[in-house]
């Protein structure tokens, strides 16, 4: 059994950095998301206003330029994004994950050459674990990573990479002992977009966070020095899961604000919404809904909080945290933006409103970063694990 | 360049302002912000010591003892220090009191350049910079559309009903700043966490020399005799539609009451 996590409370401070995230995702952010949505272009200029606002930098050490924020300060953030644009709030989350590696496991020579500029927002950074025959199963990675002197020549095609189009650096994981034990076998490595060999391949069309380019990444003989091996060899898959437990935090968080920014409008449609003479927020059905709406993101956002405490502080099983709050938000941010363009009827379901394209970005959450199955597999295992 | 920028904490507009029993704003109803025309004051102060390459940017504010959290979110947007005259004698206090403290608290402070928002959105009198730069013999330039320092003067573009009028004064100077000067920046996440270290430093009315004899309520030369809510505003119709149909709709509505 895993114990509670203390309870917590934001901080002052915690408070008054998620507050400046929200107003710029108010004032500046939301009424860029739906052209975002429609135009399926990565939002440049949102990218430089994160940047200059320093939140891209939450996550990284002082000492590297960051703002040396925990993890539940830029799940606020993340949150605070993604209730005005599932996109922007992605932006950040990927930034984050694909730097862990880096943070966690990176030489201080690494940290030097790398953070500081991501910490600015002046570099991108993208996560390559996925591959077209390995997804749910990282194992079955097939990118080689083949050792020359004092390189490694990397071969392979990851594919569904979260901005690995925009991104100036590439954090992949490749097979580096194909004879090895398997989830012993991989390691990882900081590809620059640079290096001769790397090309992005197609784009995918989606359903949700349209503005993120998803791509497939080619490397073809690409060498890079061992100095950019992150980590030692063999420790690729470790290191994989260990950033997941916490970057799946930061897709919870993007999943809260999702339900919470498709809430705010089905709640306010509500009240100017007239039919039968009266508006459709006097309906005690619509009530229903609404309060069922506030009762589940509330619930997950609790979680969320709760699971990111609990992993800062090393209370209990740390994987576990991550998927149920990923699990439960996921299953929220579906349940909730679907319930809005309901609550909006046929308004819902055109673009004239945001909540449909709220409804196609929460899919995404039930299924990046580990699908809800995945999850459950975790969440399941660290229980059993404990009646040992 | 060091430039003191006036910055009121006023209720915030978005909220249930209240007046109190005396007709005047209740101040404890609803949450301070910095008056927002203050903002660009502040943000033209800034914008001033970045091309200067150097200076310093003072808040200075009256308000009650509560104001300091206010003014640290200004401060979060790039200014150096706070100054907050706070008196429990100060309450009451009209725009002639408020430009006293003010003034007293000018020359206790060195500076080149005072800078002013138009008005408050509390009180809206647009007479205390005046009355600051009367009190404080300071040259008044207002309604600043651009702000050049240059040696010992300050060279503004002062918007004028019928374009610009160019004035040049001496510095030290007050200038009231307006919204042609450019919108105030977002507070950066590290200027949040920086701003929770600057100073603000309190001042009382004995700090200042001041007797409260000559300010707040007991001193007000004018009076609050009645209060009434503005009338209700007639029914506002929105006009939603893609940019072409939305503008055939607005030149109906126009040529409907022949206004085209």
């Amino acid at each position: 059994m895993s114990e509670p996590a203390a309870a917590f409370r934001l901080t002052d401070e915690q408070r008054a950095l998620r507050d400046a995230v929200r107003l710029v995702a108010r004032e500046r952010v939301a009424p860029r998301a739906a052209e975002i949505d429609r135009t399926a272009e990565f939002p440049w200029d949102i990218k430089e206003l994160l940047a200059a606002q320093d939140i891209l930098g939450l996550p990284y050490p002082i000492e590297y330029g960051g703002l040396g924020a925990d993890l539940l300060t830029t799940c606020l953030a993340i949150e605070a994004l993604s209730a005005a644009c599932a996109t922007t709030g992605l932006i950040l989350a990927v930034h984050e994950l694909a730097s862990l590696p880096i943070v966690m496991a990176g030489t201080d020579e690494q940290k030097q050459r790398w953070l500081p500029d991501l910490a600015a927002g002046k570099a991108l950074i993208a996560f390559a674990l996925t591959e077209a025959g390995a997804g749910s199963d990282a194992g079955a990675i097939a990118t080689r990573a083949v050792r020359e002197g004092d390189d490694y020549v990397l071969d392979g095609t990851k594919r569904f990479i979260s901005q690995g189009s925009v991104a100036h650096l590439i954090t992949v994981f490749a097979v580096t002992d194909p004879a090895g034990k398997r989830h012993r076998n991989l390691s990882c490595f900081v590809v620059e977009k640079d290096r001769p060999g790397f090309s992005v391949g197609r784009l995918e069309h989606k359903m949700g966070i349209r503005g993120s380019p998803t791509s497939e990444l080619l490397f073809d003989g690409v060498r890079v020095p061992a100095a950019n091996r992150v980590g030692a060899e063999g420790e690729g898959f470790a290191l994989a899961m260990r950033t997941f437990e916490r970057s799946r935090p930061g897709i919870a968080a993007q999943a809260v604000g999702i339900a919470q920014g498709a809430l705010d409008v089905a709640a306010h449609y509500a009240t100017e919404r007239v039919q039968f003479g009266k508006p459709i927020a006097e309906f005690q059905m619509i009530q229903a809904m609404l309060a069922d709406m506030d009762a589940t993101t509330e619930a997950a956002r609790s979680l969320l909080y709760t699971a990111c405490a609990a992993i800062e502080a090393g209370e209990g099983d740390p994987g576990r945290w991550a998927a149920v709050c990923k699990l439960v938000a996921g299953d929220a941010a579906m349940r909730v933006t679907t319930d809005a363009v309901q609550v909006l009827g046929g308004y819902g379901y055109v673009d004239e409103f945001p909540v449909e394209r709220m409804m196609r970005d929460a899919k995404i959450t039930q299924l990046y970063e580990g699908t809800q199955q995945i999850q459950r597999l975790v969440v399941a295992r660290s229980l059993l694990t404990a009646q040992r | 360049m060091r430039i003191v920028v006036l910055a009121k904490p006023v209720p915030d507009t978005t909220g249930q302002e209240r007046l109190g029993p005396d007709l005047r704003v209740d101040r404890a109803a609803s949450p301070a912000v910095v008056n927002a025309n203050d903002e660009y004051a502040i943000e033209a102060a800034l914008k001033l010591r970045e091309a200067a390459g150097e200076g310093t940017v003072t808040l200075l504010a009256m308000a009650p003892e509560t104001a300091p959290e206010t003014l640290r979110k200004a401060l979060a947007m790039g200014a150096d220090s706070g100054v907050l005259v706070t008196d429990p004698a100060l309450a009451g206090s009209d725009t002639l009191s408020t430009a006293r403290v003010l003034a007293a608290a000018l020359d206790r402070l060195e500076y080149d350049l005072v800078l002013a928002g138009a008005d408050t959105s509390d009180g809206g009198t647009g007479t205390v910079a005046a009355g600051v730069a009367t009190l404080t013999g300071l040259p008044y330039l207002s309604y600043a559309a651009r702000i050049e320092p240059s040696g010992a003067v300050v060279r503004v573009r002062r918007i004028s009903p019928t374009g610009y009028d160019q004035l040049e004064a001496a510095l030290p100077a007050l200038v009231v700043a307006t919204q042609a000067l450019g919108e105030p920046r977002y507070p950066s996440l590290k200027g949040i966490m920086a701003a929770r270290s600057k100073e603000i430093v309190t001042w009382s009315l004995a700090d200042l020399g001041l007797d409260p004899s000559e300010v707040g309520g007991s001193a007000a030369t004018t009076k609050v005799l009645r209060a009434e809510a503005p009338p209700a505003r007639a029914a506002t119709r929105v006009i939603r539609a893609p940019a072409a149909e939305a503008a055939d709709q607005l030149v109906e509505f126009l040529a409907e009451r022949r206004l085209i």
